[in-house]
């Protein structure tokens, strides 16, 4: 399964790619699941606090599925307005 | 007119308030809120370190539709007339505008609510991200958990609509 994943603000800066397009092995069928995956290539994916996903650019919860072809983001909470 | 509009560009308080009700003999009440971008503001803990800059990053695409859905939710709470929504984004001074958000309905009690209800939930869902310039560096601004309490109350708020 292939997706692509983006970056963003102060995680964005730790990873050092803004987007990146992963080959997934098979078994990874959640958010959570494929950040605990990406998090062997880069930490801050391990080490951030309250990181925040979001899939097709819905904002989602860390048990949401992924599936090929998905955009999926990985953020720090938000602080606009 | 779109509602929601991302953009680099300042925008006209005066113009877009005056769009919000101009051939609109129906709306009683316009509210609006504009958010600035403060000069001093000051780190936790820490004195006399002034933001001389901020820059905006955002999520092309979410963040318009962040934007909108946050807009259909307000409509199904309250009884609104026009709608509308601009954030800048990039690097911003000072004093500079940041966001707008202009409700109109038939009367005051759903504009005010409404204006609020967005503000607070573009602050915890619209994918925008702060990091400002100070002159010790850059730092992105951490969440606020005054801004999930700010949002969460909305959740008990059914709205002002008799459905």
């Amino acid at each position: 399964m292939s997706l692509k994943v983006l970056y963003f603000a102060g995680l964005r800066e730790a990873v050092g790619v803004s987007a990146e397009n992963i080959d997934l092995p098979a078994g990874i069928a959640t958010v959570g699941e494929l950040r605990k995956f990406l998090g062997v290539r880069h930490e801050a994916l391990t080490t951030a606090k309250n990181l925040r996903a979001a899939v097709n650019q819905k904002m989602v919860g860390h048990d949401a599925p992924v599936a090929e072809g998905d955009e999926v983001a990985f953020f720090p909470p938000v602080t606009g307005g | 007119m779109s509602e929601v509009s991302v953009q680099t560009a300042d925008f006209d308080v005066g113009v877009e308030i005056e769009a919000l009700s101009s051939g609109d003999v129906g709306a009683g009440a316009v509210a609006s809120f504009v958010g600035l971008v403060r000069a001093d503001k000051l780190a936790e803990g820490q004195a006399g370190e002034g933001v001389t800059a901020m820059t905006l990053e955002h999520y092309p695409g979410m963040t318009e539709s962040a934007l909108a859905g946050i807009v259909v939710e307000a409509r199904r709470r309250w009884d609104l007339r026009r709608v509308r929504v601009i954030h800048r984004v990039g690097r911003l001074l000072p004093g500079e505008r940041i966001v707008f958000v202009g409700v109109a309905s038939s009367h005051r009690g759903d504009a005010f609510a409404a204006c609020e209800f967005i503000m607070d939930y573009l602050k915890t869902q619209a994918p925008f991200w702060k990091k400002e310039e100070t002159p010790d560096g850059g730092r992105w601004v951490d969440a606020r958990e005054s801004d999930d309490v700010a949002a969460r109350r909305w959740e008990a708020v059914p709205g002002g609509k008799a459905t």
